[in-house]
């Protein structure tokens, strides 16, 4: 990792995000497996991260715009270590360049992979909407994310660990910030509750897909890699009643069973048409210039 | 007033400001001093918000994660900046919200250098090396200050300011590192930003009318023009360094000033950009008042809340 | 809508065995929403280890001056004597 707590966002040089990390897979892990894995929670950050960031100049208040890039600039950091995670576990999953190209493994997988290779869920596609549908995603994500990453702190896989106990704390955070905004929204005036019940209605379809396992992650839960996401509902559903009940919004329900996806899903490559243009803009620089120098 | 004791007053005032002390919130000053202050703090304040937008509009497409976050947290830097400001401004009796309304009102103005486009991601290097140098070439003066709250609001911009402006220059050099198509989109994007740069300082002394007073006050420490020759001569080495060209046929080293001479920017054009007339202006003003008029129901939302917070607390304590 | 979230003040230990000090203000809708904010704002850069904030509106300042207290301008608004962080050595030149 990158030593202390100071955040590697401020640096201005170029630093390898697992300089000095043990690398090495451990005993009876597919690299390719594991690398599929790591490209699921850092598709999932780095997704929500960059929807966050599109608040950067368009919050309510300017404390509001600090808050957001900070929660934004913690799952980029999140996502950069993932993603290079994945491209030392398996080199073949980084998409080809041009010979001779600069561009390091985790830039590659994020800039040059298509929607169809992107595997995190589709909860963190939509666009923003207002700032209720905002914070109510968020609270959605960060409670399953907390949750996962919190059971990930004892991977077998020493760096996923190293990653998930950073992430702990931060997440922890984007948790809170969440719930408390949506219970401020939700007993704040008459407005405010119409609109965050809405975005928490917006967000809510997308709540199936977190509980799915995919086939990947139940293999290297076995492990001792990775976290099964089934192994994680009751709590996400608890922490969210929880909230709902302080929002007064208990009529939500936290919806356990919630309604099934059929077929595959995010985290088989199959998203909402946002994740696409999403992607066109993110990438659009990069892919003008495989050769670049950034 | 008490004529006696009103003139006792300035002579307080002036001699603390011979002594070379600052200002500070409660002390009595000059209804002037204070005008002048909060127009200068809440330009200050504004350039830093609406500053955020043409490089914000990069973030999404920065091209490696490295530069995604860099970019990501210098823009949260110039909330953070704004919010400093604001806040300086707010020991003068005024409100954040009042500034604002005068923003959105067009009454008050901020730095003409934002109400350019910046429609190439090379931009991104240059406002950090050209925008945020020129920026400091004003600020670090602005650390001595005579009013306390708003030179200490300056000590902490320029300390993280740094940052910015080192990243910009670094992202420039790396792209002259680069791609022959990479050092083109450099050198296009200085070609466009040297001359709004140049116009950061303000209008010549000569038509400055302002400046000799804000400096005997000490809320100013240097000169336009000064400030503008300053930042040439920083800038020149640093841009053989890069290996990139200052568009001004002009530029050369001047052996008997000690200086370089340079080409002056146009300045019906800087006149023009601050009147609201830049290429950008209305977009940007556009862009703040959405956000704020956007924001009006969670602002509202969380003040009812917190009402309701308290009226709970006082009805716990009654029982 | 132009209600304003009132003013606090934030002070910061910036590590075991400081005191607090005065770093700025800032705005919320509440206590909490204060101390959440300064963490934010004022210790992104890991500037700290523990904030207090208070209400503005909360302090009672001494008067610099006995003539003070007749001509300071809106004296209930204008409460603050604000420190900032000390002046860092290496104030940036560039």
């Amino acid at each position: 990792m990158t030593g202390d707590d100071a955040h590697w966002a401020f640096g201005t040089s170029f630093v390898d995000p697992l300089a000095g990390v043990d690398t090495t897979l451990p005993d009876g892990v597919d690299g390719g497996e594991l690398a599929a894995y790591c490209l699921m929670l850092g598709d999932d950050a780095l997704v929500a991260s960059h929807r966050l960031a599109e608040w950067c100049s368009n919050a309510p208040d300017l404390e509001e715009d600090v808050a957001l890039a900070n929660i934004a600039l913690d799952l980029l950091g999140q996502a950069r270590l993932l993603l290079a995670r994945a491209a030392a576990a398996d080199p073949g999953a980084v998409p080809p360049l041009p010979a001779g190209s600069p561009v390091p493994g985790e830039d590659a997988l994020a800039f040059f992979r298509d929607a169809d290779d992107y595997r995190c869920v589709r909860l963190v596609e939509p666009e923003n909407g207002d700032f209720g549908e905002t914070v109510a995603r968020l609270l959605c994500f960060a409670t399953w994310r907390l949750a996962l990453l919190a059971r990930l702190v004892d991977s077998r896989d020493p760096v996923l660990a190293a990653i998930a106990a950073k992430g702990v704390k931060e997440v922890a955070y984007h948790r809170d910030h969440a719930a408390r905004w949506v219970v401020t929204l939700a007993r704040g005036t008459a407005e405010s509750r119409r609109r965050v019940r809405a975005g928490l209605r917006a967000v809510w379809p997308h709540r199936a897909e977190l509980a799915r396992t995919h086939p990947v992650e139940a293999r290297l839960a076995r492990a001792g890699v990775a976290v099964d996401p089934a192994d994680v509902v009751a709590e996400v559903d608890g922490v969210l009643a929880q909230v709902l009940r302080a929002a007064d919004l208990d009529d939500l329900g936290p919806c356990a069973a919630g309604p099934v996806l059929d077929g595959p899903g995010g985290r088989d490559g199959r998203h909402t048409p946002d994740l696409a243009a999403l992607l066109a803009e993110m990438q659009v620089v990069a892919r003008a210039h495989p050769a670049g120098r950034w | 007033m008490d004529t006696i004791v009103q003139e006792d007053l300035q002579e307080q005032f002036e001699a603390t400001l011979a002594r070379g002390d600052r200002i500070e919130p409660r002390d009595w000053m000059p209804d002037d001093y204070r005008a002048t202050l909060v127009r200068q703090i809440a330009q200050h304040a504004h350039s830093e918000i609406i500053g955020m937008q043409p490089e914000g509009a990069w973030i999404s497409r920065a091209p490696s994660l490295r530069r995604k976050a860099t970019l990501l947290a210098k823009v949260q830097d110039e909330a953070g900046h704004g919010l400093y400001l604001y806040s300086a401004a707010e020991t003068l009796g005024t409100s954040r919200g009042e500034l604002t309304e005068k923003l959105l009102a067009g009454r008050q103005k901020y730095s003409s250098i934002f109400a350019y486009p910046t429609p190439s991601y090379a931009d991104v290097g240059t406002i950090g090396w050209l925008v945020d140098g020129a920026a400091i070439c004003n600020q670090v003066p602005l650390c001595r200050t005579s009013y306390g709250p708003y030179g200490r609001a300056m000590i902490r911009v320029c300390k993280e300011e740094s940052f910015h402006q080192r990243q910009g220059f670094e992202l420039l050099m790396t792209m002259m590192q680069g791609t022959d198509e990479q050092r083109a989109m450099v050198q296009e994007s200085v070609d466009r930003f040297w001359w709004p740069a140049l116009m950061m300082f303000g209008p010549p002394d000569a038509d400055s009318p302002n400046t000799a007073r804000s400096m005997a006050w000490g809320i100013k420490r240097d000169t336009n023009d000064d400030l503008r020759q300053k930042f040439v001569d920083m800038t020149v080495p640093q841009a053989e360094r890069l290996g990139v060209r200052l568009p001004d046929d002009g530029l050369v080293w001047n052996e008997a000033r000690g200086h370089h001479d340079f080409t002056p920017p146009d300045w019906d054009e800087l006149a023009a950009v601050v009147r609201g007339d830049g290429p950008c202006s209305a977009e940007r003003l556009a862009h703040r008042r959405r956000a704020h008029e956007d924001g009006a129901w969670v602002r509202e939302a969380a003040l009812a809340f917190a009402a309701r917070a308290e009226a709970d607390r006082a009805g716990e304590g009654a029982r | 809508m132009s209600a304003e979230w009132p003013l606090y003040e934030v002070f910061v230990r910036g590590k075991r065995g400081l005191n607090h000090v005065h770093v700025g203000s800032l705005h919320a809708a509440d206590d909490t929403m204060a101390v959440r904010n300064a963490r934010d704002v004022y210790t992104r850069r890991n500037e700290g280890v523990s904030i207090w904030v208070v209400r503005a509106d909360a302090i009672t300042a001494s008067s610099p001056d006995e003539k003070d207290p007749m001509f300071a301008p809106a004296g209930d608004k204008v409460y603050r004597h604000p420190t900032f962080y000390d002046v860092p050595a290496d104030v940036p030149h560039l």
